[in-house]
């Protein structure tokens, strides 16, 4: 079962079921891993939508005109608020 | 700190081009992965490029030559990054070069269907001391994807010239070359953005600038350490307290730092908050939302279930490829080439010793022969890999994969470097290029002669029905999922005990599929092909020249030579193994080639083909015992093939001689567990 992190409407992205528009609120590990992410667009605020989750298995999200493909261990480790409608991306 | 000095020949022509009045610029091309890059490095330097590695590294260093209007274009390929970051060996290789080797132009080429993120490196590139030009590549790709870039506002809000292209039609490409020929002369205007902190972090920013900016070395800029040291980049922060700051500063500093430690993503956001500012200017999206083909195809290529299954079909091509293409061209390599080259060599030897004309037919020869008779494979495996790769599908192979490769703390990307092992493991080794963690790469070219390859499966398909009937199959199946599952537990044992360390996280960008430029694929083909050549080639020659003098001296006959003598010295081991010493004759000459431990057994029994060879067989070994020596020829010590192409992809005697000898005491201690559980049943 995936742990569902609901602290004031945060849920952990690997939990975000595909199709549905998120914006990053929190990262959380080492420096080294953080400016990794950060490359690859992973920041707070940033708006991104996942584009693949089956529940188990890596997840596919878009974020800054890009796709990027993430473990579930990473992706549980990103706290995202998510956004009412489709309309947010860009 | 790497350094780049020219070589003296290299110093030479630039001082003659000098002399002769004529321009000679230096331009870096950087850029993210998916830019193209290597579209237009090959586009501008063709087959003209040299390639090496930088220097006191493993990652490989590309540089080639473009003439324009007299003026000379020294071209500098820097590895593809996402940042300037130090997080891997690229990045710092990317970094340095551009501060220490100070290029006349930096070219930054980024993909316009992806400009966001591109802009990133371009965001890092920027406060950097050098001059700039943005390539903004693949406009037809963005168009298609329903973006709308211009680039003249583009020019405008990053206050650097920006070239459109599309570099796989060629088109935009010459431009380039103008700009920055004019951007070097200083034709241009150029008056860079660059990105700043966001205001929550600027005066701790400001704070360390101040304690540092006395101390830092020449030709770094003081701002950008201060920036990394707060990023927390390893490698600026080490120079920074080992050889540049006083104690009792890099105390204040560091305090600074440790009460700051989520400042990378300040830094990050600063960055990308610049970003956003050039997209709202320069970018419109007449048709957002729409459903594109990259969408399309993946909803199908990275399904649990139909991705595994395309992915299938794929790998069913491939050996279909081989087995239609590659093994039927190999044979006709053999007899023709090298069949023909051995029958000159003999005729023209008639009148030498018979020791020289050995050496030449059978030594020297022989290796050659089966350098060339690789090729064929070699090609094909090159051709697919960079074909996928280059169509995007790489990526999703991974991808699809990546759940099964996690057990042994591996990533997807391993994936199809380790499956071409199945054909022939020297292409195995040499695609674990596409990998890009050190750590993982490595793993997997320890990994790759574990794969059982065909040659192996040549000895299996021979041996298994003399002594096994009907449950031949049975047995030779079981022989490959057993080697499979050594693989397995040796990937989960290495991961654990010898390449400790945090295993990478999986973040992997999935590229857009795009139609694969053949140019591009050829060029990669025929670099991997010609450098397998040159430098496995000449070694796999030294090493089949040693066994055949092994095998010859000193009198000629196999049976009294010095191979001989050396495989009843190591008869005693055998005989745990239930194996004579010509059972590990044919073992150790199976390091020239796997399917040479049946051709030696021939010679070793008589010169005996076919039946006879199998009736003799059948007489000296039990079943325990051949079974045991199946379990140790798959997995003993790489063909020397393989070996030379561990040694060149790991630049390391060192890993090389790790793999040498896992693999023979992995393979010793396999026959003799099997050898002595089979006989005691």
């Amino acid at each position: 079962m995936e742990p569902t992190t609901t602290s004031k409407n945060g849920v952990s992205l690997s939990a975000v079921p595909l199709g549905e528009w998120v914006q990053i609120r929190t990262l959380t590990g080492g420096q080294q891993y953080l400016s990794r992410l950060a490359s690859l667009g992973f920041t707070p605020g940033a708006k991104l939508k996942v584009i693949q989750n089956y529940g188990r298995g890596p997840i596919i999200v878009a974020l800054r005109d890009t796709r990027v493909a993430l473990g579930r261990g990473e992706a549980s480790n990103i706290l995202v608020d998510r956004l009412e409608s489709a309309t947010h991306g860009h | 700190m790497a350094t780049n000095s020219p070589s003296l020949p290299e110093l030479r022509n630039r001082a003659a081009e000098v002399l002769n009045g004529k321009v000679t610029l230096t331009v870096a091309l950087a850029g993210q992965p998916n830019v193209g890059k290597s579209t237009v490095f090959n586009l501008l330097t063709g087959l003209s490029q040299h390639v090496g590695n930088w220097p006191g590294k493993t990652v490989e260093q590309k540089t080639g030559t473009y003439r324009h209007n007299g003026t000379t274009i020294h071209l500098v390929d820097l590895p593809g990054t996402y940042s300037l970051t130090a997080n891997s060996a690229e990045e710092v290789i990317a970094r340095d070069y551009i501060i220490q080797q100070r290029p006349d132009v930096v070219v930054v080429l980024v993909n316009a269907a992806s400009l966001e993120r591109n802009l990133y490196l371009v965001a890092e590139i920027l406060p950097l001391p050098t001059k700039v030009v943005v390539g903004l590549n693949m406009v037809d790709v963005a168009a298609h994807e329903g973006m709308n870039v211009e680039p003249q506002v583009l020019e405008a809000a990053l206050g650097v010239p920006v070239v459109p292209m599309v570099a796989s039609k060629n088109r935009g490409v010459h431009q380039l070359v103008q700009t920055v020929d004019r951007l070097a002369q200083g034709d241009l205007p150029y008056q860079p953005s660059i990105p700043e902190i966001r205001d929550d972090h600027r005066q701790v920013l400001d704070e360390i600038h101040r304690l540092v900016a006395d101390c830092v070395p020449e030709p770094y800029p003081s701002d950008w350490i201060a920036l990394k040291l707060l990023e927390g980049d390893k490698e600026i922060t080490e120079l920074m307290r080992e050889q540049c700051l006083p104690a009792d500063r890099w105390d204040q500093v560091h305090e600074i730092l440790m009460a700051h430690e989520d400042a990378v993503l300040a830094v990050a956001s600063g960055r990308y908050d610049w970003v956003g500012r050039m997209i709202r200017a320069a970018v419109t999206r007449p048709r957002a939302g729409q459903i594109t083909l990259t969408e399309r195809l993946d909803r199908w290529a990275t399904h649990p279930l139909w991705g595994l299954l395309i992915l299938a079909a794929i790998l069913g091509i491939v050996f279909w490829l081989t087995f239609a293409i590659g093994t039927p061209l190999q044979e006709m390599l053999d007899v023709y080439v090298v069949g023909t080259l051995a029958s000159v060599a003999s005729n023209g030897l008639v009148a030498a010793p018979a020791w020289l004309q050995s050496l030449v037919v059978d030594g020297a020869i022989g290796g050659a022969g089966t350098v060339i008779t690789f090729l064929p494979i070699l090609v094909i495996f090159f051709a697919v890999l960079a074909l996928l790769e280059d169509m995007g599908y790489m990526a999703r192979a991974a991808y699809v994969m990546d759940r099964f490769m996690h057990l042994m703390g591996l990533h997807g990307k391993s994936f199809m470097p380790l499956f071409l092992g199945f054909g022939c493991n020297v292409p195995a080794v040499m695609g674990s290029r596409i990998i890009d963690s050190r750590r993982a790469r490595l793993l997997t070219i320890l990994l790759a002669p574990l794969v059982p390859c065909a040659a192996r499966m040549t000895v299996i398909v021979f041996i298994t029905p003399i002594f096994f009937g009907r449950a031949a199959t049975f047995v030779a199946w079981g022989l490959i999922a057993a080697t499979l599952a050594v693989l397995a537990t040796v990937g989960v044992l290495i991961n654990k005990w010898v390449l400790k360390g945090e295993r990478a996280a999986f973040i992997m960008e999935l590229p857009l599929y795009h139609r694969p430029n053949l140019r591009t694929i050829g060029i990669q083909v025929w670099q991997n092909s010609t450098e397998f050549l040159k430098k496995a080639g000449s070694l796999i020659l030294v090493m089949s020249i040693v066994i055949w003098a092994l095998s010859a001296l000193p009198t000629g006959d196999i049976q009294t030579s010095y191979l001989a003598s050396l495989g009843k010295s190591l008869a005693p081991l055998g005989a745990l193994m239930g194996l004579n010493w010509e059972m590990m004759v044919a073992l150790l000459s199976s390091i020239v080639a796997k399917e040479n431990s049946i051709a030696t057994l021939g010679i070793l029994f008589g010169g005996a083909e076919g039946g006879g060879l199998e009736a003799s067989l059948a007489g000296v070994l039990t079943p325990a015992a051949a079974l045991a020596f199946l379990v140790v020829q798959m997995l003993f010590i790489p063909c020397v093939a393989t070996v030379a192409a561990v040694r060149q992809e790991t630049k390391s005697w060192g890993w090389t001689a790790f793999s040498v000898g896992l693999l023979l005491v992995l393979s010793l201690a396999g026959g003799i567990v099997t050898y002595q559980l089979v006989s005691a049943l």
